[in-house]
């Protein structure tokens, strides 16, 4: 049984328009903070290792997951270099609008992590691009990083 | 939970912030809506715009309400008529308020208000605000009257109404 | 009824603070480890969660239960999210009372986190949503007009001034400085609270809970585990909850029913039939300080308007007839929206066991109840505890 009434004169069909009119600041977390200022300061991937489970995670937690130990003293370094496992080419923007130039994305298995990362491809086509592809990060220059994870500029192919 | 433990958590202070000793990512998603008004509110604000207020009837409990809605919450059946109802009440609540929304201060307070329809069944309430009048001659139970906008200036929004004033 | 019997066996919690370094998930997992260890069982011992968040527009985050889920221990188990606004607290131990009193699961975690610091210009602006989008959002409202609306409605209904209500912020921010995870422990005067800055008349600065990061965690176990787990296993004998409508201003506020009608429920599940001489002690929500007296009467510990006689006597203190709030409540530890409530429940786990330290009411109560309430003046959420 619907309401009985029914919207016959179009201008009687109403919008209210609104927002919600916050914006987010957010912290990194114990682990993130030092994820970030690792890049930023030091060029490089840090991870935290599980060793009861055998698991490093990348980006790093501050707990296991599977086993919920503490691994705030448990970081270690990962290799900036690592395969793709997997990718795909973005031709549209947030707003379904086509971008300038299209985006290679990949999911990235840095050596010595267990745990995938997201960024882009750069210096490569996309028709070039494959499964099991050697890549390692471009870092921008020490002064433009900021602690974000666009620190990093791409990864680009490597020679095996 | 031992007295003297540690409870973890880290607490940041405003200079951490404003002195950036912690890395923070900063978003802004904009989101914005625009929202179907329905049949009922849509009725509602349409009749905003004539400088008028509408309420409905539920024939089984006999309660007159507004905001007007298309089924009765109480009974769990549509709700059988319009009825106009007048565009005074009586305050059953007011606040005075240094606030804006994003909690920034005011420095002329608002009186926001709910204020019984005269018409509805008892107790049928909307949330304005009052006008016209100090904060201290404010009284619980006083009547009040809706100032509206100019015909030429109404648009179908609770705004329409300007505020209520005593009378 | 056919239910199993279900106890609290373990609790755990953060500070609760204005911003924490930590995410949203770390602060899960340092209340929810401290959790489980306090009663030396591991994840392993865990069959369900139940994650109690408010929804994203606080922390900033999408879909906040997924998100947390990993640091609430939920890797790979079944995990159910619930939210009734401040009300989440309480309803989060009662969703895990279900799955553990049906039989299904027999070790549940119970986890409630909110990160409200990353709202910006302040959580204000997201709380604005509670307000009909069609006809009240337009009026610029503040969230609390509302409570300064209800508070002057129960004031003139009960011929009550302000300095009767400013005790309960006295009461609360002075017990809460026994509380190690306090946010705003302070010790003031009525005086103080009555000359703090008006906010919305007639709420001033000193009657309002301060917004919060933190998180709280209980471990739920049917009798027969927990009997194993713990010597002092305490009893959740009663549970109730009841929603009101988003009506609000069709309603006479100056009253709470939905609050009774859920402490009715949890009552009669719990052969509760005189509250104010059954019940030893009491954790009611108090987000304002009025909030308290409101809900006390909601809650039937007292007639109609009599809640700020009990305060002046000195009868909810911590050494009086029936403690009230022993924690420091909302107004002295702090109030990140779904925590705040659970953090209630912890506290009369703390109590029942004779586990509260500083804060430990005399007396070695036996029955203890906690309650929350969320939404626009909607919802009742109420559990109560034996030992």
């Amino acid at each position: 049984m619907g309401s009985p009434e029914q919207i016959s004169q179009v201008e009687d069909i109403r919008y209210v328009y609104g927002e919600i009119p916050v914006n987010f600041a957010y912290t990194l977390g114990v682990a993130g903070e030092r994820f970030f200022r690792e890049i930023m300061e030091n060029g490089r991937f840090m991870g935290t290792r599980c060793q009861q489970c055998e698991y490093t995670y990348l980006p790093p937690r501050l707990y296991c997951e599977r086993c919920f130990a503490g691994l705030d003293d448990q970081w270690v370094e990962v290799s900036s270099r690592g395969t793709v496992e997997a990718f795909t080419v973005a031709h549209l923007d947030l707003e379904g609008q086509p971008l300038a130039e299209p985006q290679l994305l990949a999911l990235i298995q840095l050596e010595g992590a267990d745990g995938l990362l997201v960024h882009r491809l750069g210096q490569i086509e996309a028709e070039d691009v494959d499964i099991g592809l050697l890549v390692r990060a471009v870092f921008r220059p020490r002064r433009q990083r900021k602690g974000s994870i666009l620190d990093i500029r791409y990864f680009r192919p490597v020679a095996p | 939970m031992a007295a003297d433990r540690e409870y973890p958590g880290t607490p940041l202070s405003d200079d951490d912030v404003s002195q950036g000793k912690v890395l923070m990512v900063k978003i802004d998603p904009n989101a914005r809506y625009a929202w179907d008004a329905g049949i009922a509110i849509g009725r509602f604000l349409a009749e905003l715009k004539k400088g008028r207020i509408v309420g409905r009837r539920c024939h089984r409990c006999r309660r007159t309400m507004v905001p007007p809605r298309m089924f009765c919450e109480e009974c769990f059946r549509p709700t059988d008529e319009w009825v106009y109802l007048e565009d005074s009440g009586r305050v059953n609540t007011y606040s005075v308020s240094y606030l804006r929304w994003d909690a920034s201060r005011l420095e002329e307070p608002t009186i926001p208000a709910v204020i019984e329809i005269d018409g509805a069944s008892k107790g049928m309430g909307i949330m304005h605000l009052l006008g016209g009048v100090k904060p201290e001659d404010v009284q619980m139970g006083m009547r009040v009257k809706a100032v509206w906008k100019p015909a030429r200036q109404r648009e179908g929004s609770i705004l329409d109404i300007r505020y209520f004033r005593p009378y | 009824m056919g239910l199993r019997r279900v106890a609290v066996v373990g609790a755990g919690m953060t500070k609760f603070m204005r911003r924490a370094l930590e995410t949203g998930r770390e602060l899960s997992w340092q209340a929810a480890s401290m959790a489980l260890e306090s009663c030396e069982l591991t994840l392993d011992d865990i069959d369900g969660v139940v994650i109690g968040t408010a929804p994203d527009c606080f922390d900033g985050v999408h879909m906040k239960g997924e998100y947390l889920s990993d640091g609430c221990g939920a890797w790979q188990k079944p995990v159910m999210r619930g939210y009734v606004g401040g009300g989440t607290g309480v309803f989060s131990p009662i969703q895990g009372w279900y799955h553990v009193a049906s039989g299904l699961f027999d070790v549940v975690l119970v986890v409630a986190e909110e990160k409200m610091s990353s709202c910006h210009p302040h959580p204000q602006g997201a709380f604005l949503t509670i307000f009909d989008n069609l006809l009240e959002r337009q009026l610029e409202p503040n969230l609390i007009w509302i409570f300064a609306l209800e508070m002057h409605r129960y004031m003139t209904a009960h011929g009550l001034s302000k300095r009767d209500i400013a005790l309960v912020s006295v009461k609360n921010k002075r017990n809460a400085l026994d509380h190690p995870c306090a946010q705003v422990a302070e010790d003031i005067t009525v005086d103080d609270v009555l000359n703090s800055e008006i906010m919305v008349w007639p709420v001033n600065r000193l009657d309002v809970s301060p917004v919060s990061d933190g998180a709280v965690a209980l471990v739920l176990a049917a009798e027969h585990v927990a009997k194993r787990v713990t010597d002092k296993p305490v009893w959740i004998d009663g549970v109730g909850w009841h929603l009101d409508t988003a009506y609000w201003t069709n309603r006479d506020v100056y009253y709470p029913k939905y609050v009774e009608y859920a402490a009715r429920m949890a009552y009669r599940m719990a052969g509760i039939t005189e509250p104010r001489k059954q019940i030893n002690i009491v954790e009611p929500y108090d987000p304002f300080s009025y909030k308290e007296l409101h809900h006390l009467e909601g809650l039937l510990l007292c007639g109609k308007g009599e809640a700020p006689q009990l305060t002046v006597d000195g009868v909810t203190q911590r050494n009086g007839d029936l403690p009230v709030c022993p924690s420091g409540g909302l107004m002295g530890v702090g109030n990140p929206i779904a925590a705040a409530g659970l953090m209630k429940v912890a506290e009369i786990f703390w109590q029942l066991r004779g586990e509260a330290g500083k804060r430990q009411v005399p007396g070695k109560p036996i029955t203890g109840l906690a309650q929350a309430w969320g939404d626009l003046m909607q919802v009742g959420t109420v559990v109560v505890l034996r030992i």
